[in-house]
Formats: structure tokens, C-alpha cells, sequence
């Protein structure tokens, strides 16, 4: 059973000067062992007082998002094998403010996603049965609907590291998922949100948000669809 | 003290429903979750929810009254028949409730909802949204909730997250509310409450081969035992037949019922050779389908003597691309396979507990101004096994009522905000004992407790069920039960300590499970999920009862109560 070298981000805000990285040696004691799994290890076994959130364990809930190895992904579908490495560094997200060790503050994260009114607005009342959507209508909301709020593409992009107040790519593509919807009838009051100093125009189209989505997800695509959409506003007036 | 009119405990899909339902009612509602609330379990479910609205072309003749016998029928007639018929007849308005709130279903090429054929279905009526029905229900309800958290036309909704409930406060058959863990700084406060709605989920990780997320402790159940509230038809454990090997992660009833196939080592589709699963063959109700699986392995005709292929090949890969793309997704990610050109290998796993907080057919328990929504609850419509697709259904149609009835009550309640020295005296009652867990210096390790117990549940607790087995399970949990008092934890700080959180959950891990082992070992018949090798059969005379768990110290203390049967009288169940 080989040994594979933890290096964990250690940070309590309260009582610590400056954060560190703890040193633990775990085996490599199952076939397709987890990051989560190892963590888990160490929290049971080796050192109680690591803190780092965790659910579903299947990479669906979205809450142990962290930088892994030189990437942002979810700790519980990134097996220690495949990171082809003996060795793994495990930090916090990033341009989160961190509470403790791995567990950053969510808050500033899901403010943004709230901003921008994530939930439909049909403007009409509803039928009797379901509002009819082809199927061809349905796929235009596809992949985005599968977003699990991770915040991964908002740790790795560039811009909501230096504009704080920047709605960053996982509300706009929240955003982008509404508009989108043949159901949503409030294009205008969308675009009203993002096509703003810290909206759409703030994104620099580096596709880092893309590169790590767990989903692969495409925000910076759904980025460019809103700029469309609010141009064809500014241009044509619809 | 904090002070809601209505607390619910718990942010998956009953939780959040009972909370839209309260915030709608005026009144001011709170949620405390343990998780933020999209990182609840009903995030995972995959297949989809029944209802009967005939949008399938094969579904035209559905009806609520054929849907219902087949819940009452897949019970194996355990399920509270006029509970089950309130179900049903708010099924499809709450689908169509949920797709007006914005859920993404999957559509039929004439644009309605789409709908697939389930284990146990006399039609296709599950309706779906790929295979990730759960995530998008549970996101459509946080978007509701998420509205109206800043809507100034209704009550007031706060969610608190990552709180974990600790204590039930009961005075004079009245709840008071509850007292909480904040996770963030490692402080109790009470809670005060004019009524509380519990919607905390089902206890898979009382066995270590469950499909559940690592937070399905069982501790939402322990609480209100803890405060004289029954449990419920504990022993009534589901196995889901398809999980996959190694890690229990779900592969959906979806899979098969799409086309998928189930094979043995000798490339057979078994269930072909089984009576009981020989017409509906992979689609076979859940129990039927798992008792049959773990035949074939146990008889050496599984793989490695562990696990069976599910075969989706011939489905073609544009099918699991738009019917299957979070199994394929997962497969590829924890197994490095692609369901398009290899089988899964998947086992059954512990996937949902039938059992529950015993409540009524409008979520209430026997305690004022306490309810149950959810697989929290037991009401009970699943009976002694759920059938595909109920679930998610269970969650959003009680989880509405619970709101609604609690809200009446605390509208017509007279001595409304009392109960501040019932809770002060709880909130002293949890620091002392908190304050007792942090500075016990005991030997046991909490890991090797949890552990142990996973492990008997999953060896005895299983799908076959004998005497020997369950008295020697209920032995080791009481043991360990003895050992838990005597853990030392391997944190004591303050902030965050998720050290202290899972192991306060153990405490209430390890009663639950003392429920659903004396409950079994008590029922001496098979029924459902429940199969003692020992009495093979059903046994009406003795059991067509509920079996209601009371907690004392000593352990479990077992009654029954009856089971309504006003539509369907009990017949052997055949498929």
C-alpha cells in the first residue's frame, strides 16, 4: 500500500497569525481512493481539527469545491491516481474569504447569485397544466441548468479577484439560464442586472471558468449570449 | 432565544416546500439546515416523480386511482391507504406547481412533461428531467425560496445555514421549539417556535453500503425520539437493486427503466428466472429486483462474488446521452468506464428508509405543533417498500401539507410564543452535556464506533434477515451504544468543528439503529424490504400492523398501531 503526502491549507482566522500547510501521510489504503476520502482519514484518524464541508460524495451537491493540485474541482470525484502524483496539495476556494482551513465564507458567492433573481419570471399567469416548451426549447437552458453552484469557475477567475463586486460566472450564467428559458418573460429586467460596471462587461472572455467547471459547463459562453442579447437591445431595441 | 412562528428543520425538498408553504401563509418561517439547503440529499435523486398525467402514449389510461393501488400494492399493502390517496390526488397539481416555478423537465416531442416507466408503474409515469431530477426540483424550490427570502408582500423567511438541531423541545405534549449547534462558532441557542415541521431526511449511513449522502445520519430521527415522539416502521429498510460497485453510488431505476438490462456471470437476465420478477423483469418492484440480485450473487453467479452488470450498450449512446447523462457522467468519473461500450457493475445498496417520526396523513405527530415531512416522516405511503418515483413525490405533496397545517395551527393557537423557561431549561440541559462531550476524557475512538456499526447493519441488517442475525446486531449496536459513552473526541475547539458535529450525530446514529434492529428482530413475517429467511411469508393476522418505537433509556420500547385500509382490501402481492 503506497503512502501519499497530504500538504493541507491550515488557517484559523481567530487565533492564527498567517496560514501554513500541515504535512499528512495517509495509505493509499482503497482502489480509487478520493481526495474527500483521504480528508476524511485524516479528519477520523490523524488530526480532528481539520475542517472542510462535504455531502453527497458523488459530485453532485457541490460542497467540497478546492484547489487541488494546481486546479479547482471537487474533492470527492478526483481520485488520488489520477492526479498522477504522490504528493497533493489541497487549499481553500479561491477570492474567499477562508473561516477555517478549507471552509470559506459561501456568502459573498451566493449574494451575487441572488442579485440577479434566479428564479422564473413568466409575467402571465399560469395555465391549468404545464406551460408547453418543445423539446428544442427545452435544450436551449441545456447544459446550464446542471450548475450545482460549486463555485470553482468563481474561484478561478481572474476578474472577481480584482473586482470584488463583479457578479462573476456563476450568476451570470444563472442569468443566461433564465433568459434563455421559452417559459421567461423578463428579458428586460435580466438585462437590467448584468449590463452593468460590474456585469457582463467585466468579463475578460479568459474561458478559466470553463476550464474547471465540474460540469463542464460553459459560463463564459452564456457571458457572451447576455452581451449579445443586451447589445441587440441597445441596437435594435429587442 | 430566537423566535419563528414556524421552524422547519431541514432544507431538501419537504423542508424547503413546508417553508414556501408558511412564508406564504404570512406567517414567519426559518429554516435550519445543516448543509446550505442545495447541498441537501434530495440534490441526488435521479429517476424522476410520479404522477398519473397521461403524457405518455402508453399513459393515457393512467389514473389516480391505478397509481394509488400500485403505491398500496408495492407497500405490499403496509402504506395507509387514505394517506396514499391524499398523495396521489395531489400529485399532479404539485408537478404542474413545480414546473410553473420553473423546473426544467424533460419534454415529449408535443412539449408536455415526459414521462418513463418505473419498477412497479402499471404505466409510464415518472416524470423526469434527465437523470438529474432531484437537483433540478431541489434548485426550483431554492429559487422560490430565494425570492421570497426578499419579498416584502410575505412573511418573513430566514435560513440558517449549517445549524445542526440537537434538542426537541416538548412541554405538556407541546412543542416549544428546539435548540441548535451553530457549526460557525460552536454555540447552542433555543430556537422558540409555535410549531416545528421536521424534514431532515432518511438515515442511510447507519450502513456503510448506502447510496446516501454522508450527511443522512439518522440524527433528524434520533431528536424527536429523544423527546418521546415514536418512530415508525423503522425495520422497513430499501435496498436500491442498482448501486454502483465499490463506492454505492445510485445508479437510477431510470437506467432500466429506459431498456437497461440486468446480467449475471452467465450473461442471463435473471430476473427472468425468478416468479416474482419473471413479467416486469429489470422493472420489477425495488425489494423484489434486490432479494433476486443477491440471490444470484450469493448462489455464484454475480462477479467476484460481489456484484452484477447492468447493461445499457444497446440503448445506443444518443439515449444516455439525453435520458442518462449524470450516470454516464459518474460512471466515467468514479469507474473510468463509459456505459456506452462496457456494463456497469453495480450491487444493491441501503437507499431509503421507509420508516420514520410517526405522523398523520397532515404530517403531524402525537405531540402539538409537531410535524414530519419527508423521508423524515413516516405517514405512512410507502409501507413496507417504496416504490421508484414516490419519493420525490412524498417530499413536495407533505411537505406542502405539513406547511399548511402547521401554519392553521399557529394561527388558531392561543398562548402563541410561550414556552420561554421550557426552553432555557433545554438550552442548560444541551451546554451541560456539550460541555460533558468536549472534556470526556474516555478511550473510545468515534471512527471505530461508526465503523463497527456500519458494518453490522450492513452484514445483519441486510436484505435477508434471520433470528440469529438481528439478536446478534442488536447485541453489537447496544454495545457500541455502551462504548459511545465513553468517546473521547479528537477536537475540542470551537469554530467549526466538524469533529464534534459528526460525532454528536453518531449518538443519535446508533439509537436509530437500535429501532430498526428491535423492529425487525419483533417482526416475525416477510413483508416489503423486510425478508426474515426464518417466516418467508406475510403474516396479516399478526402484522399488518405499524410497528411504533418508543425511546427509554433502556432501549427501544415497541407498540403497534393499525394500518387504514379503506380502498384496497390486502392481497397476495404478485407481479
Amino acid at each position: 500500500m503506497a503512502d501519499i503526502t497530504f500538504k493541507v491549507f491550515r488557517f484559523d482566522p481567530g487565533t492564527d497569525s498567517a496560514p501554513r500547510f500541515d504535512t499528512f501521510v495517509a495509505p493509499l489504503f482503497k482502489k480509487g481512493l478520493t481526495v474527500l476520502e483521504a480528508l476524511f482519514y485524516i479528519q477520523e484518524k490523524l488530526d480532528g481539527s481539520l475542517a472542510f464541508r462535504a455531502s453527497c460524495r458523488e459530485g453532485v451537491c457541490g460542497s467540497c469545491a478546492m484547489h487541488i493540485n494546481g486546479k479547482y474541482r471537487l474533492a470527492c470525484e478526483t481520485q488520488v491516481s489520477e492526479l498522477g502524483s504522490d504528493g497533493v496539495i489541497v487549499q481553500p476556494l479561491g477570492h474567499l474569504k477562508v473561516l477555517r482551513d478549507l471552509v470559506v465564507d459561501m456568502e459573498p458567492f451566493f449574494a451575487k447569485y441572488k442579485y440577479i433573481k434566479p428564479y422564473l419570471m413568466p409575467g402571465s399567469p399560469s395555465p391549468e397544466r404545464e406551460w408547453p416548451q418543445t423539446v428544442g426549447e427545452h435544450a436551449k437552458v441545456m447544459p446550464s441548468i446542471d450548475c450545482i453552484l460549486c463555485a470553482c469557475c468563481h474561484a478561478s477567475c481572474t476578474v472577481t479577484a480584482t473586482d470584488p463586486d463583479y457578479l462573476g460566472p456563476a450568476a451570470l450564467l444563472w442569468a443566461d439560464r433564465f433568459a434563455r428559458d421559452s417559459r421567461d418573460n423578463s428579458l428586460d429586467e435580466r438585462l437590467r442586472l448584468v449590463d452593468q460596471l460590474h456585469g457582463i462587461w467585466r468579463c475578460h472572455t479568459i474561458f478559466s471558468c470553463q476550464e474547471v467547471c465540474p460540469k463542464d459547463l460553459d459560463p463564459t459562453g452564456c457571458i457572451a449570449d447576455l452581451k449579445r442579447k443586451a447589445m441587440k437591445r441597445k441596437l435594435f431595441g429587442h | 432565544m430566537k423566535y419563528h412562528d414556524v421552524i422547519i428543520v431541514g432544507g431538501g425538498l419537504a423542508g424547503l416546500r413546508a417553508a414556501i408553504e408558511v412564508n406564504m401563509h404570512n406567517l414567519r418561517a426559518a429554516v435550519l439546515s445543516k448543509v446550505y439547503p442545495i447541498r441537501s440529499h434530495s440534490i441526488a435523486a435521479q429517476g424522476g416523480i410520479n404522477a398519473p398525467l397521461g403524457n405518455h402514449p402508453r399513459g393515457s389510461y393512467d389514473s389516480w386511482e391505478r397509481h394509488a393501488f400500485d403505491t398500496v400494492k408495492g407497500s405490499d399493502y403496509l402504506a395507509d391507504q387514505d394517506a396514499v390517496v391524499r398523495m396521489i390526488k395531489d400529485a399532479s397539481a404539485r408537478i404542474f406547481e413545480m414546473e410553473h416555478w420553473g423546473c426544467p423537465f424533460s419534454r415529449t416531442p408535443d412539449g408536455k412533461i415526459a414521462q418513463r416507466p418505473f419498477g412497479g408503474a402499471g404505466f409510464p409515469r415518472t416524470c423526469f428531467a434527465a437523470d438529474k431530477t432531484g437537483h433540478m426540483l431541489l434548485h426550483t424550490l431554492f429559487e422560490q425560496a430565494v425570492k421570497y427570502e426578499s419579498a416584502a408582500e410575505r412573511g418573513e423567511m430566514k435560513i440558517y445555514n449549517e445549524w445542526i438541531v440537537t434538542s426537541l423541545v416538548v412541554e405538556n405534549g407541546v412543542c416549544r421549539g428546539v435548540i441548535a449547534l451553530e457549526l460557525a462558532t460552536g454555540k447552542l441557542e433555543a430556537f422558540k417556535a409555535d410549531a416545528v415541521i421536521f424534514a431532515t431526511g432518511g438515515a442511510g449511513r447507519l450502513y456503510s453500503n448506502s447510496t446516501n449522502a454522508l450527511i443522512n445520519t439518522g440524527m433528524g430521527m434520533a431528536v424527536p425520539y429523544w423527546a418521546g415522539v415514536p418512530l415508525k416502521d423503522m425495520e422497513f429498510v430499501q435496498f436500491h437493486p442498482t448501486t454502483l460497485y465499490g463506492s454505492n453510488i445510485l445508479m437510477t431505476e431510470g437506467a432500466r427503466g429506459e431498456g437497461g438490462y440486468l446480467t449475471n456471470n452467465k450473461g442471463d437476465r435473471f430476473t427472468a428466472n425468478y416468479a416474482d420478477s419473471r413479467k416486469a423483469m429489470e422493472v420489477a418492484p425495488r425489494d423484489i429486483v434486490a432479494r433476486n440480485m443477491t440471490t444470484e450473487i450469493l448462489e455464484g453467479r454475480g462477479f467476484e462474488d460481489a456484484y452484477l452488470l447492468l447493461d445499457l450498450r444497446h440503448l445506443g449512446e444518443e439515449k444516455i446521452a439525453t435520458r442518462l447523462p449524470g450516470i454516464r457522467d459518474i460512471c466515467q468519473k468514479f469507474l473510468g468506464i463509459d456505459p456506452v461500450d462496457q456494463p456497469i457493475p453495480v450491487q444493491p445498496g441501503q437507499h431509503y428508509t421507509m420508516g420514520g417520526i410517526d405522523c398523520d396523513k397532515d404530517g403531524l405527530s402525537k405531540v402539538k405543533g409537531f410535524y414530519a415531512a419527508g423521508e423524515a416522516a413516516c405517514v405512512s405511503v410507502h409501507g413496507g417498500n417504496r416504490l421508484g418515483g414516490n419519493s420525490l413525490l412524498d417530499t413536495i405533496v407533505f411537505g406542502k401539507i405539513a406547511g399548511e397545517h402547521a401554519s392553521d395551527y399557529v394561527v388558531g393557537k392561543a398562548d402563541l410564543g410561550a414556552g420561554d423557561k421550557a426552553l432555557e431549561d433545554a438550552l442548560a440541559r444541551e451546554e451541560e452535556k456539550l460541555k460533558k462531550l468536549l472534556s470526556s476524557t474516555g478511550s473510545e475512538d468515534p471512527s471505530v464506533i461508526k465503523e463497527e456499526m456500519q458494518k453490522a447493519m450492513k452484514d445483519d441488517v441486510g436484505i435477508f434477515r434471520t433470528k440469529e442475525q438481528l439478536g446478534r446486531a442488536l447485541q453489537r449496536i447496544r454495545e457500541l451504544r455502551d462504548r459511545y459513552k465513553k468517546i473521547r473526541l479528537k477536537h475540542t475547539g470551537a469554530k467549526y468543528n466538524y469533529d464534534l458535529m459528526w460525532n454528536i450525530e453518531l449518538g443519535g446514529s446508533l439509537d436509530v439503529a437500535e429501532v430498526i434492529v428491535a423492529g425487525a428482530l419483533a417482526r416475525e413475517e416477510s413483508r416489503g424490504s423486510h425478508f426474515r429467511r426464518d417466516f418467508p411469508k406475510r403474516d396479516d393476522e399478526k402484522f399488518l400492523k405499524h410497528t411504533l418505537a418508543y425511546y427509554t433509556p433502556d432501549g427501544p420500547r415497541l407498540e403497534q398501531s393499525n394500518v387504514n385500509l379503506d380502498h384496497w382490501a390486502p392481497k397476495e402481492r404478485k407481479y
